[in-house]
């Protein structure tokens, strides 16, 4: 895949000091929009960037459709809980985009407690000749006015504006980890650590609580809500994923509590490799489903999977990402990173999967033929317009030259938020403080 | 500086034990379980994981997926730990299920849901639910009461708003109540009751206890039980 030259520039628009990274500039989450000309991008300092492709011109074909920043805003600010004297993080969990109805954009944003809807307009006309104002906008004096004169729309430069129109607050104790629109784009579900709520666009004091899974008692807790997803063409259905490895399909039409699930997708362990560590690598990170809908991908700490909605016992395919990992389990429960959460995508024809790893690696795997990739993200490693290189983590053995071993790989540098254009072979990577954005324009098969 | 002949051992025995405590997790039936002492490669990922629910707890929030993740591995360990009789006496083991018991039921959402359940039975009895009003008054100062809906934690604490008027024959109950009872921690944030400290170890186990004691008494006082003969609580 061919590297897009600007990645150095918005690399930039992130790192406030080239030496230094500021806690507040990690990417937290990526998403395009459903067209795929905007990308946004959420941190934890409450911060939306988001990104416009610039329109292919036959003028300078070498940027032809390159990604440049559209918009920053400060979406959350840090809060003070002072009823349980909490601070409450404006890290920006989750974007997602409303499917585009008119001229403007919108999308929700959500922290650990609260989901915002922006909208966001551009300007680029504004009206001049007043009567009663000048250019300026202050009043004119009367008596010099002699004609009456019609303002004209002149063009201006560019601006983009962004409003906050809807304030989505208290209806989590716990943290919000997922959020997803609906099809029938009027509503959106919240989902935290033990509850789903289902919220219309347009109503802000009021929501219903459709999933609850708090037990009478919580020392009986043993099980919380990772994450969820509105089925993208049947407004009824949705999923919600466990900590136990487990996916939940439910049916709003069953009941207005949806505790009861419609199908349960579980795979039973697998005794070979059990060990004190199989429920926390079973814990599903990120759940998808597949632009089709008739498929789920999940992510738990070593593996992606394909879940047919057809068959609950088991998922159709899995794909090992990082199996080396398995008898590293007990340093990395020691060290947390068994806890850490890594999202998966599918690309618009549904035929490869992408996930991220360690040593900021990525990789994807073509579901027909087999095949899979890994790749690196970093500016070390890849020049702009460069082919990336594919790399290889050997554990042993035959150890070819660029080969990384397992002992070496570093395990603070790990691609937890991918995203895939929904057409084109276009990627974009959250490397920690830095974003990536690879484009695919030679063709459009795996190597 | 060590002769090389020393070092090197040093590191094999390093290398041994790291490769015991792997194999360990993998295969219980490895060769190297029976060889190394698995009471100690188990007993240091038990400790791993007491350390680690600890420090969970200590949040002022904790990550409920972590803290759920890691008791249900604690459980497994202790599980794990009890049956062979090949195995040295290990003091953790015995205590260990109420200890990871105890120190989930101190936690904050524990603890309000324990009450919550508690104050939801209680408010059956007339104008109950206004009582827990009194009593938080009596907490840490500036801590505000009621009112604000913002969160469901705290609205289980303070118990359902059935809407049901205080009835002013309940406020000559309270004139006979001793309230230095209520000059306790039952009402205190549990986050602060968890801070690290060796005093408080001990009274990590016995605060479940003590809260049932205190929420018992007072249901024996409101529902007209005249029996006051509970002796204010121990060690505090």
């Amino acid at each position: 895949m061919g590297e897009d030259t600007d990645t150095r520039k918005i690399n930039h628009s992130f790192l406030r000091d080239h030496s230094y990274v500021t806690e507040a500039d990690i990417i937290s989450t990526v998403e395009f929009n459903h067209t795929g000309e905007l990308l946004a991008t959420g941190d934890k300092g409450g911060r939306v960037v988001i990104f416009q492709r610039e329109p292919e011109s036959k003028n300078a074909p070498h940027i032809q459709g390159e990604y440049d920043v559209y918009s920053t805003f400060q979406s959350h600010e840090p809060e003070f809980d002072y009823l349980k004297s909490l601070e409450i993080e404006e890290k920006i969990n989750k974007i997602k985009w409303l499917p585009q109805q008119n001229a403007a954009h919108s999308l929700l944003s959500t922290n650990d407690k609260t989901i915002k809807l922006w909208k966001i307009t551009e300007r680029d006309k504004r009206p001049e000749g007043y009567n009663l104002k000048d250019e300026e906008g202050k009043l004119k004096d009367l008596s010099t006015v002699t004609s009456l004169q019609v303002p004209v729309l002149k063009p201006m430069d560019l601006m983009v504006e962004v409003s906050p129109r809807r304030i989505f607050a208290n209806g989590h104790t716990y943290h919000i980890n997922s959020i997803s629109v609906n099809s029938d784009c009027e509503t959106y579900m919240s989902a935290d650590d033990l509850r789903i709520n289902l919220w219309h666009l347009a109503i802000t004091d009021r929501s219903f609580n459709i999933v609850d899974i708090k037990p009478a008692n919580m020392e009986d807790l043993t099980e919380v809500i990772t994450a969820s997803e509105f089925h993208p063409h049947h407004c009824n259905l949705f999923v919600y994923s466990s900590s136990k490895g487990s996916l939940r399909l439910c049916d709003m039409r069953a009941a207005a509590l949806c505790d009861k699930h419609s199908k349960l997708f579980e795979e039973p362990e697998d005794p070979s490799n059990r060990s004190f560590f199989s429920e926390i690598i079973s814990s599903v990170s990120d759940v998808k489903f597949s632009h089709s809908g008739r498929y789920m991908l999940t992510r738990d700490y070593l593996t992606v999977k394909v879940w047919d909605l057809n068959m609950e016992a088991r998922p159709i395919e899995t794909y090992q990402v990082h199996d080396y990992l398995r008898s590293k389990l007990c340093s990395l429960y020691e060290s947390d990173c068994i806890f850490d959460k890594f999202e998966c995508s599918w690309n618009g024809s549904d035929s490869v999967i992408m996930t991220g790893a360690y040593n900021n690696f990525f990789r994807m795997f073509d579901r027909n033929t087999k095949r899979d990739v890994t790749l690196e993200a970093s500016r070390e490693s890849s020049k702009p317009r460069a082919v990336l290189k594919p790399r290889r983590v050997c554990v042993g053995g035959k150890r070819r030259r660029d080969d990384i071993s397992v002992d070496s790989l570093d395990f603070t540098k790990k691609i937890l938020h991918t995203a895939w254009h929904p057409a084109e072979n276009i990627i974009a990577i959250a490397a920690t403080n830095n974003l990536y954005i690879f484009q695919d324009k030679v063709n459009s098969d795996m190597h | 500086m060590l002769s090389k002949g020393l070092k090197r051992k040093r590191e094999e025995e390093e290398e041994e034990e790291a490769l015991a405590v792997d194999t360990w997790w993998l295969d219980p039936g490895h060769p190297a379980v029976a060889q190394a002492a698995p009471a100690v490669a188990s007993s240091s990922l038990f400790d791993l994981s007491v350390l680690k629910l600890h420090h969970s707890l200590r949040q002022s929030e904790p990550d409920l997926r972590h803290l759920v993740l890691v008791v249900n591995t604690l459980r497994r360990i202790q599980e794990s730990m009890t049956p062979p009789t090949t195995l040295p006496p290990v003091p953790n083991p015995p205590a260990a299920p109420s200890v990871a018991d105890n120190l989930l039921a101190s936690s904050d959402v524990a603890l309000s849901a324990s009450v919550a359940s508690l104050l939801e039975d209680l408010s059956h009895i007339e104008g109950l639910n206004q009582v827990p009003q009194p009593l938080a008054d009596e907490g840490p100062p500036g801590r505000p009461v009621g009112g604000a809906p913002a969160s469901l934690g705290a609205l289980d604490l303070l118990g359902p708003a059935t809407g049901c008027l205080l009835d002013d024959g309940l406020e000559g109950l309270f004139e006979d109540i001793d309230t230095s009872m209520y000059d306790s921690e039952l009402w205190v944030p549990p986050s602060e009751g968890l801070k690290p400290g060796p005093e408080n170890g001990p009274g990590k186990e016995e605060t479940p206890e003590l809260d049932e004691a205190e929420l018992d008494y007072l249901m024996d006082v409101l529902v007209g039980t005249q029996a006051l003969e509970r002796p204010p609580g121990p060690g505090r």
